[in-house]
Order: C-alpha cells, then sequence, then structure tokens
C-alpha cells in the first residue's frame, strides 16, 4: 500500500531522513519506534510532502506521490494526526471535525458517526472550543479529525504523548478496532514502544534517521537490543 | 442635538465604507500575515470600474436607476475581484516562504504601480460622476437645522449592513468560511487535511476586493468625483480602522470602520475640517501605543 524507498530528507542543511526504505501493506498495523530526534516526525510528515523529500521515492497504492502537493496527497485516501496534534484551537470541535472531512464531504454524517462512537466524549464537546479541550481530548480530537477523511491509510505521530496511562489504553484500543472492524491501515511512529509494538503486527526501529531494525511486532519485543535501549526500565 | 445627529449619519455613511475597506485588510492579514499595502489601490480601482461602467451603462439607455445601480455594483465588484486575484497571484504568491518583509515591500511596488497604472489609462485629473440619486428624508427639524438623510447615504449603510451580514454568514457557516479560518489558524495543518491553500488565499483576496470594488462604488457615488490618488487616504484609514477593531478580527474591522468614520465627522463638525486627517491618524498611534491588538482582537492564550 504504502512503499518508500531511499529516501532522503534535509531541514536545511541539516540531514533529517538518511535512506529510509519501508512498507506499508494494506490491513496492517505498523509501528516505527525510535528516541526523540531520530526522524519519525520528519519521515511522516515527509510522506505528505512537507518537508519534501530531497531524493528516493514515496508510493501510495502504486502511484508516485513523491511530488506531489500535500493537499492532493492528503486527497488520495491518506490523513495524518501529525505531532504536536494541530487542532485548530479557536475553532468548536464539530468545525474541526467538519474541516476534517474536506476530502470527503459525501461522507461526513457517516464519518462523524463513527467518531462519536469511538471517541463520546467529542460528541459531548461538540459546540467546545478546541483550544479549551484536555490534552487528551485534543489528541482524540486530532485522531477523531484524521479519521472523518475516511482514510484508507492513517498516519498517527506518537498519539500516547504526554497522556494519562488510561487514557494511552482507550486510544490504542480504537486503534485496533478501527484496524480490525474495517481493515483500515495505520502507520504510527512512537516512543511508547512496548505499547505500541504490543498493537503493531509489524515494526520498525529507527536511530538517527536510518532503519537498523524491522520484524514483527513479538520479534521486536524480544529483541535484546530493542528491549535494552527502549523499554528497559519501563512496564 | 439636530447638528449632532447629522453628523452621526455622515460619520456612519463614511464609517461604512471604511468599514468595507478594511475587511479586506484584516482578511488578508488573518490568513497570510501580510498588509496588502495594494489594497487602497484596489478600492481605487473599484471607483473607477464602477464610474467606467456608469458609463457603459448610460449608453444602453436603461432607465431605471436603481437597476442600473445593481448592475453597475455586480460588474464592478466582479472586475476589481478580478484585480485583487491577479495583485495576489503576480505580487504575492511567488514571495510566499520569503523573508517577511518581502510581500510587505511588493505590495508598495504594487501600490505604486496600480497609481500609475490608473494615471496613465484615466488621466490624473479627477474624473466627475454626475449625481444620480438626489433627495432624501428630512428626519427632524429644529433651530433652523434639517438633519437629512439622503438616498445616497441609505443606500450606502443597507448596502453595507446587508454585505457584512452576508459575508459574516460565509466566514463562520460555510466550507470556504472553514478553510479560511483553518488557514488562518495553521496553514500546514489546513494543507494536511486536503484544503488547497493557494486556492483559499486567491479566494480570500477576491472576497476583499470585491467588497472594496463596493466601497469604491459608494465613494464615486457620495462624492461624486474620483482620481488615481483616492486608494492612498481611504486606504490609510481603513487600515486604521482595522488596526482599531484589531487587525485579523472581522467584527473588529466594521468596529473600526465604523468608529474612524464617527471620529473623522465629528472631528469635521465641531472642531476643524482640515485636521480631520490628523484626528484620524492620531487614533491609530493612540491605539498602536496603548492597545496593540486593537479592541476586539484577541489576546493569545492557548492551551497547547
Amino acid at each position: 500500500m504504502l512503499s518508500i524507498a531511499a529516501l532522503h530528507t534535509y531541514y536545511g542543511h541539516i540531514e533529517a531522513l538518511k535512506g529510509v526504505d519501508l512498507e506499508v501493506n494494506a490491513g496492517e498495523i505498523v509501528a516505527m519506534i525510535g528516541a526523540n530526534g531520530a526522524g519519525k516526525s520528519t519521515l511522516l510528515m515527509s510522506i505528505c510532502g512537507n518537508p519534501r523529500a530531497r531524493s528516493g521515492r514515496i508510493l501510495f497504492e502504486g502511484r508516485d506521490i513523491t511530488r506531489m502537493p500535500t493537499f492532493e496527497i492528503v486527497r488520495l485516501g491518506i490523513a495524518q494526526s501529525p505531532e504536536g496534534r494541530r487542532i485548530f484551537p479557536r475553532m468548536t470541535v464539530l468545525e474541526n471535525l467538519q474541516i476534517g472531512a474536506t476530502t470527503a464531504p459525501g461522507r461526513f454524517e457517516e464519518g462523524l458517526a463513527q467518531v462519536f462512537r469511538l471517541f463520546p466524549r467529542m460528541e459531548e464537546r461538540r459546540q467546545q472550543r478546541a483550544g479549551t479541550l484536555s490534552g487528551g481530548e485534543q489528541q482524540m480530537l486530532a485522531i477523531g479529525r484524521a479519521l472523518m477523511s475516511r482514510p484508507r491509510l492513517l498516519l498517527l505521530d506518537e498519539p500516547s504523548l504526554g497522556l494519562a496511562p488510561m487514557v494511552v489504553k482507550q486510544i490504542f484500543q480504537v486503534i485496533r478496532d478501527i484496524n480490525a472492524s474495517e481493515g483500515m491501515t495505520v502507520f504510527l511512529v512512537e516512543q511508547n514502544a512496548y505499547h505500541s509494538l504490543r498493537l503493531a503486527h509489524r515494526g520498525y526501529v529507527m536511530v538517527n534517521g536510518r532503519i537498523t531494525m524491522s520484524g514483527s511486532g513479538q520479534e521486536l519485543l524480544a529483541n535484546r537490543e530493542v528491549r535494552a535501549a527502549y523499554l528497559e526500565g519501563g512496564h | 442635538m439636530e447638528y449632532f445627529l447629522q453628523q452621526l449619519i455622515n460619520g456612519l455613511t463614511l464609517g461604512a465604507i471604511y468599514g468595507l475597506i478594511a475587511i479586506g485588510y484584516t482578511m488578508v492579514y488573518g490568513i497570510i500575515g501580510m498588509i496588502n499595502f495594494a489594497h487602497g489601490d484596489v478600492f481605487m480601482i473599484g471607483a473607477f470600474i464602477a464610474i467606467i461602467a456608469f458609463a457603459l451603462v448610460w449608453t444602453t439607455g436603461l432607465a431605471s436607476i436603481p437597476l442600473a445601480i445593481l448592475l453597475v455594483l455586480v460588474v464592478t465588484m466582479i472586475f476589481t475581484a478580478a484585480y485583487g486575484w491577479a495583485v495576489e497571484r503576480i505580487a504575492y504568491r511567488p514571495l510566499r516562504g520569503s523573508f517577511r518583509l518581502a510581500p510587505l515591500i511588493s505590495a508598495i511596488g504594487m501600490s505604486i504601480f496600480l497609481q500609475n497604472y490608473v494615471q496613465l489609462l484615466q488621466g490624473a485629473r479627477i474624473k466627475p460622476l454626475p449625481p444620480l440619486i438626489s433627495g432624501g428624508v428630512i428626519l427632524t427639524e429644529g433651530n433652523g437645522f434639517a438633519v437629512q438623510l439622503n438616498y445616497t447615504q441609505m443606500i450606502i449603510i443597507v448596502v453595507t449592513v446587508l454585505l457584512m451580514a452576508a459575508f459574516t454568514l460565509v466566514i463562520t457557516r460555510t466550507a470556504l468560511g472553514r478553510a479560511q479560518r483553518a488557514c488562518e489558524q495553521d496553514r500546514g495543518m489546513a494543507a494536511l487535511l486536503g484544503i488547497d491553500v493557494d486556492r483559499t488565499i486567491s479566494l480570500t483576496f477576491v472576497m476583499g476586493a470585491a467588497l472594496a470594488a463596493v466601497a469604491g462604488l459608494m465613494f464615486a457615488l457620495y462624492y461624486g468625483v474620483v482620481d488615481f490618488f483616492i486608494g492612498f487616504l481611504a486606504g490609510l484609514k481603513a487600515f486604521t480602522a482595522a488596526v482599531l477593531g484589531g487587525i485579523g478580527s472581522l467584527p473588529g474591522a466594521m468596529l473600526g470602520g465604523i468608529l474612524i468614520g464617527l471620529i473623522e465627522a465629528f472631528w469635521s463638525g465641531y472642531f476643524s475640517v482640515e485636521y480631520k486627517d490628523v484626528a484620524a491618524f492620531s487614533i491609530l498611534v493612540l491605539v498602536l501605543i496603548f492597545r496593540p491588538t486593537g479592541l476586539l482582537g484577541r489576546p493569545e492564550v492557548e492551551k497547547v
């Protein structure tokens, strides 16, 4: 479904991605773990064309999207809940969700019903200004907004960041649900290695802009280096 | 009292015109964070297009004045909007992502260009528009002074109120308005949700120019003369109005416009006409010193 080959991305003179290759197959949940600054968010944003990849190739469902404008890439069926959530703080929850449906205006009601089913809290707060939501609620809104476009590929950047363990659990359960019930493909990047590798079918490890390891979620969880680098001390 | 009432009416009329122009400043500032210094000149272009459109309508022999004005209004809005679109496309879009000052300098250049362009095509002398609408209603009379609301003023105020209401609806209720507000808050995120940011910015310029066009037509009807330089002062006043209301705020631009109109009218009425511009611009200075966010501008408090 998503196929990335030899991707190089720069911020100014700094090479953030140094030749990334990866595959995400239809119906999978794929997790990428790595430390802060490894290039995980850059990778997700590069898929959507911002920052633009310097070289390499990104294929979505066989189509080369490497040079497409961002708004056209997402119209093909990719949605992203980005780093920092980036909800529109001065709009209501409902307006945020309406904007999420920009690429699928005909399926607004369907999307709204799903988001309210997955996150009942959003329905309660639909008329509230998004900037006044709690961190966990903002995360729910960011994911809900991404779901409003009825994507085939969902990109999630650190959905667990800064959230209470209960909320993290709830959000990971939602990801599992939409993958199981609709077969939605999910690619997430996380620092929370334990939860995300347990959730994912497959995983990648990124260090300094390169992928250093890959395997099934279980394999990576059992791997000694992964345990030493990302799991010791936690859980 | 009668004199006061008369100045109030005059001030509201003037304020309506400033408010219509101010919306264009505030919207463009909101969405791309630049002051479009050519906006006053787009208003001036609107006034010229209105006069040309009137001349053309006369040649068709259309007898009904309301119909003629409506026709001219629509034509003026369309053509001026095209200018607004072109200005953005030529002078600002290529500079997007460049350093912050670049589009601002480009805007000043565009302003000078538009003035010279009109001067070259239409000449430097003032263009008169024969009075089309005469008469009015006497509201009250007393102390030998009659308070008159003339029909031109009535049209200006009514059309402005209708347009502002329609415009507010577009911004708050439609997909386009949501897209504009989304771009204003986070352009990168808007693109990530499938919004065509360039198109949204273009439409913002188009809408601002269309409103400035209406202001241009009203100006021509009200004063009966236009020249290539009217955009400078009117633009600065409208900019002052936008800053007074809180730049980036739509209701602020409307309120600011009305306030500047009133200040100018009352100052002219009670103190001196010669210094009315000083009064208006002193307000700009005072606002910038004591309340830089303007009356309805928002102090930035947001939970992250």
